[in-house]
């Protein structure tokens, strides 16, 4: 027998996953200015929004970048799920599900990498973004404090999940459902309160909102920039709901392919 | 590699899978050998794949079980799945990457120490080198298919599975193919489950021969024996006999 030296860890395999996005990244740069291109399109017009506001609003003039730091952790809302939901599609275009899982790969391998490399992604975008931001409207989004790295991650974890769960459908009704991967984030823009307090919303969508870790993460947000607190209340709200919203999530993903793997899809995956 | 020497390859018993009221696959045994290359025949709809996919861990069966080195392969035992490996024309590899960044992903996968190493090993055996670094889509059909057979190598499997390995290749190719082919399994006492549509290819390489007709296996037995016993001249007239419902005679257990 051939003699290969091996070593079957979990770890070795989402390398080896993150690594197939960096090349893939690596060989098309299209893909990477498309990273950081909405981002920035979307700074460019929410600045120049801002800076007409700040000279018309009292609101906006005591916190001038409320609406700048709204688009950009929005933003991480958004391609963060991006990230997750794209970096599967990948696959599937690839065909390429089958082959992955000839091998030791576990589902939830696959969800760890999808994190990674939506990680990446998301700083890839944010970056750009946030240099842009101070350079043209002397907004550094550092100014939010150390509460920035907790909204963050707060949104990611968020975007993770909606992302994953995007990624079950995706395996549930193949490449038909792909526009999925673009859309579903969307419906949780209105209730997440990223540009307005909760309170502006009917009430009855206030729990609706309330109930979205997202919503928690603005209003801290906003909490820090206009009131210079750090609102621990709406943090473990949103932690909270993270833990539930990444379990059901985590769960779906690997429910769809425990049914792909009885209905035969996983081969049939990029049809 | 492995810790389980004893272990047989692929056991199937009572392996069945149903969609829905449609049966794809009817309660068949068989077993793989250490060192047997078992051809797995039948036409369009027979079962072959879906058989595949069940030892494979891709799908999991409705009823009876695959046993992979002995492990459950429904379970997806990550030290079975480590020791085998497959190849088909009907899945690819990432085309954007090269075919370099292809296979060392997978040999990522498979937890190798040193994938640089095999590929370089992998890339001399199968004479990949003047295109190991081009985009695995850019490929011509005999490269993709030189490309696939060594991703299915990755990993020196003990077992190997492979679905149609010289489909739409030219006859010099599917040649070249087949020669690796045997060559590997006699370096490495292999065993190899092979399904295909080219008689020739099967009474070549295949020690025994499983015929399979709606998901059932409806004869089993070496090439000769089987040309034999249907008092044919070669394995295209037997597969035309059972392929269109003729004489059927099951057998013993393929070992």
């Amino acid at each position: 027998m051939t003699e290969i030296d091996i070593a079957l860890t979990a770890r070795g395999r989402i390398t080896a996953l993150m690594l197939r996005h960096y090349y893939l990244y690596r060989g098309s740069w299209p893909r990477i200015i498309e990273l950081a291109y909405w981002p920035l399109m979307q700074i460019f017009l929410w600045g120049f929004i801002s800076q007409f506001f700040q000279q018309h609003s009292t609101l906006i003039a005591q916190a001038g970048g409320l609406l700048l730091a709204g688009v950009m952790l929005w933003d991480v809302m958004f391609r963060g799920q991006l990230g997750v939901s794209v970096s599967f599609l990948e696959e599937l275009w690839a065909r390429n599900l089958g082959q992955m899982f000839v091998s030791p790969l576990r589902p939830i391998e696959l969800a760890a990498a999808l994190m990674s490399v939506s990680l990446m992604r998301t700083l890839i975008g944010l970056i750009p973004s946030a240099i842009v931001a101070w350079l043209l409207y002397e907004f550094a989004i550092t100014s939010i404090g150390p509460g920035l790295i907790v909204f963050f991650f707060m949104l990611l974890a968020f975007s993770w999940a909606v992302g994953l769960a995007v990624c079950g459908l995706l395996l549930r009704y193949g490449l038909g459902a792909e526009s999925l991967a673009w859309v579903t984030v969307f419906a949780l823009a209105p209730i997440s309160a990223v540009y307005y307090p909760i309170s502006i919303l009917p009430e009855w969508l206030q729990w609706v909102a309330l109930a979205t870790p997202s919503a928690h993460v603005f209003e801290g947000m906003r909490a820090v920039m206009l009131e210079n607190r750090f609102d621990w209340g709406h943090c473990l709200w949103a932690l909270g709901l993270n833990v539930v919203a990444l379990s059901l999530a985590v769960w779906t993903f690997v429910s769809a392919f425990n049914a792909a793997r009885r209905d035969g899809r996983l081969l049939q995956s990029g049809e | 590699m492995s810790n389980a020497e004893t272990n047989i390859p692929v056991e199937a018993i009572g392996l069945g899978k149903k969609f829905g009221e449609v049966v794809a696959v009817e309660a068949i045994d068989f077993s793989v050998e250490r060192g047997r290359v078992i051809g797995l025949l039948g036409g369009n709809g027979a079962g072959k794949t879906t058989t595949m996919s069940m030892l494979m861990g891709l799908l999991t069966p409705t009823s009876g079980s695959a046993r992979i080195f002995g492990k459950d392969a429904s379970q997806r035992d990550a030290g079975a799945l480590a020791r085998i490996n497959f190849s088909s024309p009907y899945v690819e590899m990432p085309g954007r990457l090269t075919v370099a960044e292809n296979l060392e992903v997978y040999a990522r996968l498979f937890g190798l120490r040193r994938p640089k190493d095999r590929i370089a090993k992998l890339a001399r055996d199968l004479d990949l080198e003047s295109f190991l670094h081009r985009a695995t889509r850019t490929l011509s059909a005999g490269q993709k298919s030189r490309s696939a057979l060594a991703k299915s190598l990755i990993n020196a499997p003990e077992l190997l599975l492979l679905d149609e390995p010289t489909a739409s290749l030219d006859p010099d190719t599917a040649d070249w193919v087949r020669r690796y082919l045997e060559t590997y399994q006699a370096e490495t006492g292999a065993a190899i489950l092979l399904a295909s549509h080219n008689m020739p290819e099967v009474e070549r390489l295949c020690d025994d021969v499983l015929m399979m007709r709606a998901g059932k296996i409806v004869d089993r037995g070496a090439p000769k024996d089987l040309i034999a016993r249907h008092g044919r001249q070669n394995m295209e007239e037997v597969f035309l006999d059972i392929a269109r419902g003729g004489s059927a005679a099951p057998a013993g257990d393929v070992a």
